[in-house]
């Protein structure tokens, strides 16, 4: 035990090093790479949440994200309003967004909810593609939303960094509290936690609106990040990203989505300096990792440190 | 008068090609626990196998035999991948999952993002003419497609051995492989059975709403609105459910146009708060 923890200790240091004097000696592609990361590692870890502590593998946060991501934009570009009140409001929409979802689709399970959530992605999807009055159709919308004190890249990193890790500690503190557990319990057994008078249903429509509130922030992270979104950032590739993400990392495991998140921002990154195949390849890494990988790097770490 | 009557019927004919669609997703749901997520890109890709055979051939009929022998082979292969995560439900669909997200690359690599078109064989070419009422035939041809597949794959489901083990297999896998069913067999069939009908959905699809790289979301979309609506490994499930699809997708865009998409979430919202399983389904 302690053995661990001591290279969970190191590791982490080491992390900590490069994340905080990254911009002292990289060039700034690598940082909006970092960026990039970052962010996408707060929404692999909002689904974990969901897929590796209650069991619900969720295919509608590419749609949270992207919702949370419109409203900021919308809210900045057109409406004038300032970024700080955009961030409210782009949680605010997220919250939203994943209490409708939750409560039509928690009742589901396994397979069966796996589905709903795409349908209830996908709606948000045909919305943002339709509703041009507002989303601005294909074109999305565009604008640098991004404050003054955030225009520099690197403050901009930092930034990202210190609410990366502000969530990640929030939600590895949500799993391992009491409640965490109880979705633990849930995932094990809705019947038993059922019996011993938890409310289930709450439990887990809870459950997706914290996951929600973590895609949410991710997708205005993103909106500051990007300047631009289109109806694609709400899309099931989105979603798809995510998930791989989780599983590449390991599923139940919120360091995993962190490092899966690693591996295929970089994966995206050398794939399209060669092809502009990059979806093709994200296909075919999500059948090989379900078929030769399915618990994921850190997962299967794990599994040979304890074995 | 006229114009809700055009619209009803063009809701039946959208009704015909989406139950083409859904019947085989069903099926597979019901009898495999499995949503083949790639449904949607088959479709697109049905679509333009059957295209391209039209166009190196000229002959409509022959490009829909091509796209169903393509995807027939297709789904052998898909089955085989399946194998590899055999009875890990949610591994298995997002193996599915992997396959829509390539096929759907690998269409746009080789047909491009442009609108296609496949052309209307010369005998539907022109419309059908009763009192003052036109209608192009093409769509009812369409629509008899429809019916009779529904006709064909019920008297299937009823009257076959096969049909009966397609059921036994939706009701209770375990005990029909106890009693000693090659249940890989019946999967593969059924799974057969699904592509070409998604083949056949394609081809026809791609003349009446063109092909095109968003396709594939849109009608997996339809199909899964569908399977919720119908309940899990039903026919008349799916016929309804197709019908109910689009006659709120057609006159949504009609009184809606910008929250067409919207429109098949209500009803959807109340089946799952009061019917989970849908109409006709039974709980896993």
């Amino acid at each position: 035990m302690t053995l661990k923890n001591h290279y969970l200790l190191i590791s982490f240091g080491i992390l900590a090093l490069i994340g905080g004097f990254a911009p002292l000696f990289a060039e700034s592609y690598f940082i909006s790479l970092c960026t990039l990361v970052l962010i996408y590692a707060i929404f692999a870890m909002s689904i974990d949440i969901l897929a590796g502590y209650a069991g619900r593998t969720s295919l509608c946060h590419g749609a949270i994200f992207g919702s949370a991501a419109y409203m900021a934009m919308y809210y900045v570009t057109i409406f004038g309003g300032s970024p700080a009140w955009a961030f409210v409001f782009g949680i605010l929409m997220a919250i939203a967004i994943s209490l409708i979802f939750g409560v039509l689709a928690v009742r589901a399970s396994g397979v069966y909810f796996l589905l709903l959530t795409l349908a209830l992605g996908m709606i948000v999807w045909g919305i943002c593609q339709r509703w041009t009055s507002v989303t601005g159709g294909e074109n999305g919308l565009r604008g640098n939303i991004r404050p003054e004190w955030l225009a520099d890249p690197n403050h901009f990193y930092y930034f990202v960094l210190c609410i990366f890790i502000l969530a990640a500690f929030m939600m590895w503190r949500f799993v391992s509290s009491p409640f965490g557990l109880g979705l633990k319990g849930i995932r094990e057994s809705e019947s038993r936690m059922r019996s011993l008078g938890y409310n289930t249903t709450l439990h887990l429509i809870m459950a997706f609106v914290v996951s929600g509130i973590g895609a949410g922030l991710a997708g205005i992270l993103y909106a500051f990040f990007n300047s631009f979104i289109s109806p694609s950032s709400v899309s099931l590739t989105q979603s798809v990203k995510g998930l791989l993400m989780v599983i590449v990392g390991g599923v139940g495991t919120l360091f995993g989505s962190f490092v899966g998140a690693g591996v295929l921002i970089a994966l995206e990154n050398l794939v399209s300096s060669f092809t502009q195949r990059w979806s093709f390849v994200m296909g075919l890494t999500f059948v090989v990792t379900m078929i030769l990988l399915p618990s994921g790097i850190v997962g299967r770490l794990l599994a040979t440190k304890r074995s | 008068m006229s114009f809700f009557l055009f619209q009803l019927i063009n809701s039946l004919t959208f009704a015909a090609l989406l139950f083409l669609v859904a019947s085989g997703f069903t099926l597979i749901f019901g009898l495999m626990r499995i949503v083949n997520l790639a449904h949607g890109a088959l479709y697109l890709l049905g679509g333009y196998i059957a295209y391209a055979a039209i166009h190196l051939t000229g002959n409509f009929f022959l490009g829909i035999v091509c796209a169903v022998a393509i995807l027939a082979i297709f789904g052998i292969f898909e089955q085989y991948l399946l194998k590899f995560a055999r009875g890990v439900d949610l591994r298995q669909v997002l193996i599915t999952l992997g396959l829509a997200v390539m096929i759907n690359d690998l269409c746009l690599v080789i047909f491009g993002g442009e609108t296609l078109s496949i052309p209307v064989p010369e005998l539907f070419k022109n419309s059908l003419e009763v009192f003052d009422f036109t209608y192009p035939k093409y769509r009812l041809f369409v629509l008899f497609v429809g019916a009779s597949v529904f006709v064909f794959l019920t008297l299937l489901m009823d009257k076959t051995k096969l049909g009966a083990l397609i059921r036994a297999g939706v009701d209770d896998r375990e005990t029909i492989e106890a009693l000693g069913v090659d249940i890989s067999r019946i999967f593969l069939i059924t799974f057969m059975i699904g592509m070409a009908l998604v083949a056949i959905a394609g081809a026809l699809g791609g003349a009446f709403l063109s092909l095109y790289p968003t396709a594939d979301s849109e009608i997996l979309v339809f199909s899964l609105a569908i399977v919720i609506i119908g309940g899990r490994g039903s026919l008349l499930g799916a016929a309804v459910g197709s019908i109910v699809v689009s006659m709120l997708s057609t006159f949504g865009q009609v009184w809606f146009p910008e929250l067409s998409y919207f429109v098949i979430f209500g009803p959807m919202a109340l089946l799952l708060a009061f019917r989970p399983n849908g109409l006709f389904g039974r709980p896993i």
